[in-house]
């Protein structure tokens, strides 16, 4: 066992754990711990843009940015932190450029933007050009970049070195991270004043998804069987267009640029639902409009897909803004989309809630928002919460950069005056046990394998617990997951050794994954109406009155409680959504 | 469609040296080959190690040599490949499991180029002015998600321990050709010395290998033309 000691640990080499760490480097001892080489991070596979009104091709204005951000969030937005992500967006991009992000540009040299999915000029009259772009890679770019100023910083990297277990002081203060070095299977307990948690997401919960298959939610769940809250996790988003079966993900850059949703009569189905934004109206609806289309028999050949149709659009501009895109279809669709409709369907995309936090990136721990002493969340891990019900497209990576950006700095001035709190006896225990528990349990029969326990889970959370959800499918899927749980502490894994063990990290993943699941549902079950990306057929309408207000769950020793946190609002009340 | 895989292992804690195992596998032709990796792992043999994540050619994890190509797993797909497939790790680096290599040598190389923006703090309110055609210079070597398949592909890398290789020099000309950046002169002197640019023989593996499509050998070639006409 190796031992470590940092002024601080950042979990996660994503755009959010970078760009937090880059704020200490030099001024602070920080360790940045990731399972996968920091430009490896799924920030990377982000293709459309980042938003910020920086009014560089038409008028526009943050003010803008955060209505539209708190309308498309179906007003569980937290309104004070909108204002400060709509606000500090566009000094985040500035200092992104400032560090060599190669955006496209104006034919003035200034950073270019287009049109993305609910963002609108003066409070919803249309689409505004919003989102900064490079080319559809804009993610990879920041990932780049971010890595970039690592090095020249240099920050101290843990790279793959696998998250195992988060530790906490006797009176409740976080105090380090174990984690285990891939390439040894070595265990490492690293002792510090504060930690931050940027581990991304958890798509992988779904058998449809755009995310990676490093997208397990592991510091979400880890820190959740602490005790510490979840939020709002029955937000999930799925996004309209994956490609159809993979899930991988056409960035709506591509509605964006001019493409246009079709059913199976060549109908541009968007426009009978949202008759202004028509097919650049949010996420959620969108991919509700999707779903109604597919159940009305109105899939392309009657399956459960539509098309998305690029044939229109000059070819040019095709192969200058969408390459990737359109080279994700032609690779793994064998689809020309200059020439024919793209195969699409909903895919999960996106996690809305996660750990709590402050606008400074403290993980919070009830509803009066009374800070976790020394831990930290920021991207998509954490809820500030500034997405509410359903995010917007460009910006999640504005919340990477700017909440990052907070936490990072609100660290760095708590540690003046940071203690140093002692590590619980044996803090490598957990991590331990766990991990000699799936090495030396039996061998698994059939119904007990990882892979089959993960594959039970990802149809039941699709089929259950995605575009649509109702009591009926909630408790069903509630109770698959209560088995799984059962059969995973029984599970073991194939390989024994120590080397690079990814059969024994696949296997802890899954953990976690069942435990997002686990709380999603629990939200979901609670929450009784629809609003944002929660749509339960059995309470079809948004319920201001009982359910304008923040899910928390708590994992207990005796079964998970719920509780309401209150929704900051400060200009805009909740209205109905219309597009 | 029936598929035989053979796969060379090695587990350090078990092999003395690596061996090829054979998997027989249906696969659908659409599949990925990571997909049919997957299918391995997860139905026969949990021990078989790879790397991979984004699982559609973006992250730059999952680079291996495929019937004696560089490609990643996860973006060439079965209907491209005959029934007999071999599979081996990138050449050139110290095997750690099976399909995993040794990565500290690769990022080694590419740091010594400084790969980041050297320019002086910009005063200005807002962005630094560049014109797109000043970008459209260094578009292509942005692309670059260092997966090594280029460096690994090159076959003076194989023999040489000090050539700093093709990810490295394409990430160079990224910053060298970006109007922003004042720093050329530091990362030609180093591409300039033994380990840089005049080891390139111009073979073209490294642009054949790269599966972002960047024109590798020609990022090359313009940083030799940049040592010799002091261009930038
Ligand atoms: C295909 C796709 C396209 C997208 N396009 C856009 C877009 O155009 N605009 C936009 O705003 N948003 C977009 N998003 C969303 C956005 O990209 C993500 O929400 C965001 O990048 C998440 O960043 P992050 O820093 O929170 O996490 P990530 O970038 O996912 O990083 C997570 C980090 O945590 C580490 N980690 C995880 N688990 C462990 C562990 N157990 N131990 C150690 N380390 C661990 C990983 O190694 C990684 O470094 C897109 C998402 C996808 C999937
Ligand atoms: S898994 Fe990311 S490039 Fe293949």
């Amino acid at each position: 066992m190796a031992y470590h000691r940092f002024d601080a640990v950042i979990v996660g080499a994503g755009g959010a754990g970078l760009m937090a760490a880059i704020q200490m480097a030099g001024k602070a001892n920080v360790a940045v711990v990731s399972k996968l080489y920091p430009p490896r991070s799924h920030t990377g596979a982000a293709q459309g843009g980042i938003s910020a009104a920086l009014g560089n091709v038409e008028e526009d204005h943050w003010r803008w940015h955060m209505f539209d951000t708190v309308k498309g969030g179906d007003y569980l937005v937290d309104q004070d932190a909108a204002a400060v992500l709509a606000r500090e967006a566009i000094d985040a991009v500035y200092e992104l450029e400032h560090m060599g992000l190669p955006f496209n540009r104006t034919p003035d040299g200034r950073i270019d933007q287009r049109r993305f999915g609910g963002h609108t000029r003066n409070y919803g009259e249309g689409p505004v050009r919003r989102a900064c772009y490079a080319a559809d890679r804009t993610g990879h770019m920041i990932i780049q970049t971010l890595y970039q100023q690592g090095i020249k910083n240099q920050l101290n990297f843990f790279d793959e070195h696998h998250l195992m277990d988060v530790l906490f002081s006797e009176d409740g203060q976080c105090c380090g991270v174990v984690t285990m070095e891939m390439s040894t299977g070595e265990i490492h307990v690293i002792h510090a004043k504060m930690v931050l948690i940027a581990t991304g997401g958890y798509g992988r919960v779904w058998s449809v998804t755009s995310n990676a298959i490093a997208g397990t939610g592991d510091g979400v769940a880890i820190t959740y069987r602490r005790g510490v809250p979840v939020m709002d996790m029955e937000f999930y988003q799925f996004h309209p267009t994956g490609l159809y079966r993979l899930g991988i993900l056409l960035s709506e850059a591509a509605r964006g640029e001019g493409g246009i949703l079709r059913n199976k009569d060549g109908e541009a189905f968007c426009a009978r639902y949202a008759p202004t934004l028509k097919d650049l109206a949010p996420r959620d609806m969108i991919s509700r409009f999707i779903h109604q289309e597919i159940m009305a028999g109105r899939g392309i050949n009657g399956e459960d897909y539509v098309h998305l149709d690029l044939t229109h659009l000059p070819p040019e501009l095709i192969d200058e803004k969408l390459p990737d895109v359109t080279d994700f279809a032609r690779t793994y669709l064998d689809v020309e989309p200059k020439t024919e409709g793209v195969p699409v369907q909903p895919t999960a995309h996106y996690a809305m809630g996660g750990l709590p936090t402050n606008i400074d990136g403290q993980v919070i721990q009830d509803r009066d928002a009374t800070p976790v002493p020394g831990l930290y969340s920021a991207g998509e891990s954490a809820c500030v919460s500034v997405h509410g019900a359903n995010r917007l497209g460009t910006n999640s990576l504005v919340d990477l950069v700017v909440f990052g950006r907070r936490a990072g700095k609100h660290m760095l001035a708590s540690l003046e005056h940071a203690e140093w709190a002692p590590l619980p006896p044996e803090p490598e225990y957990v991590a331990q046990a766990s991990i000699d528990r799936l090495l030396s349990a039996p061998k698994s029969g059939k119904g007990e394998r990882i892979s089959d326990i993960r594959s039970t889970m990802q149809k039941v959370m699709m089929a259950d617990v995605s575009v649509e959800r109702s009591e009926t499918s909630l408790l069903r899927a509630e109770e698959t997951i209560r088995q799984l749980q059962g059969a995973y502490t029984y599970a073991s894994v194939m390989d024994k050794s120590k080397v690079f063990n990814t059969d024994l990290t696949e296997a802890l993943e899954l953990g976690c994954l069942l435990d997002c699941a686990e709380a999603t549902i629990h939200g979901a079950l609670a929450r009784q109406e629809s609003r944002g990306a929660h749509y339960r057929s059995d309470f079809t309408t948004r319920d201001d009155k009982n359910w304008l207000a923040h899910s928390l769950v708590y994992k207990t020793s005796g079964g998970l409680e719920l509780a309401k946190k209150p929704v900051t609002i400060t200009e805009f009340e909740p209205k109905e959504r219309k597009y | 469609m029936e598929y035989t895989l053979r796969i060379k292992r090695y587990n350090p804690e078990k092999d003395v040296k690596p061996h090829f195992e054979e998997y027989k596998v249906t696969a659908d032709a659409k599949d990925r080959v990571l997909d049919v990796l997957n299918q391995i792992k997860w139905d026969e043999d949990g021990s078989l190690t790879y790397r991979r994540s984004c699982a559609h050619g973006i992250c730059g994890s999952d680079a291996m040599r495929i019937n004696g190509r560089n490609r990643l797993a996860c973006k060439l797909l079965m209907k491209d490949l005959p029934s007999k497939i071999t599979i081996e790790p990138l050449l050139g680096f110290k095997v750690v499991k099976d399909l995993v290599v040794d990565m500290n040598k690769f990022f080694d190389a590419y740091k010594s180029v400084q790969p980041y923006l050297i320019a002086d703090e910009h005063s200005g309110a807002g962005e630094r002015r560049q014109s797109p055609a000043q970008r459209e210079q260094f578009e292509d070597t942005t692309k670059c998600i260092l997966c090594a398949a280029c460096t690994t592909a090159c076959p003076v890398t194989w023999t040489s321990d000090d050539f700093v290789g093709p990810a490295a020099i394409v990430n160079a000309h990224r910053f060298i050709f970006d109007s922003r950046d004042q720093g050329a002169s530091q990362r030609l002197r180093v591409l300039n010395s033994g380990s840089g640019v005049w080891r390139c023989r111009t073979i073209f593996n490294c642009t054949d290998a790269c599966p972002r499509g960047i024109e590798v050998t020609r990022a090359i070639e313009e940083v030799k033309r940049a040592l010799l006409y002091e261009q930038v």
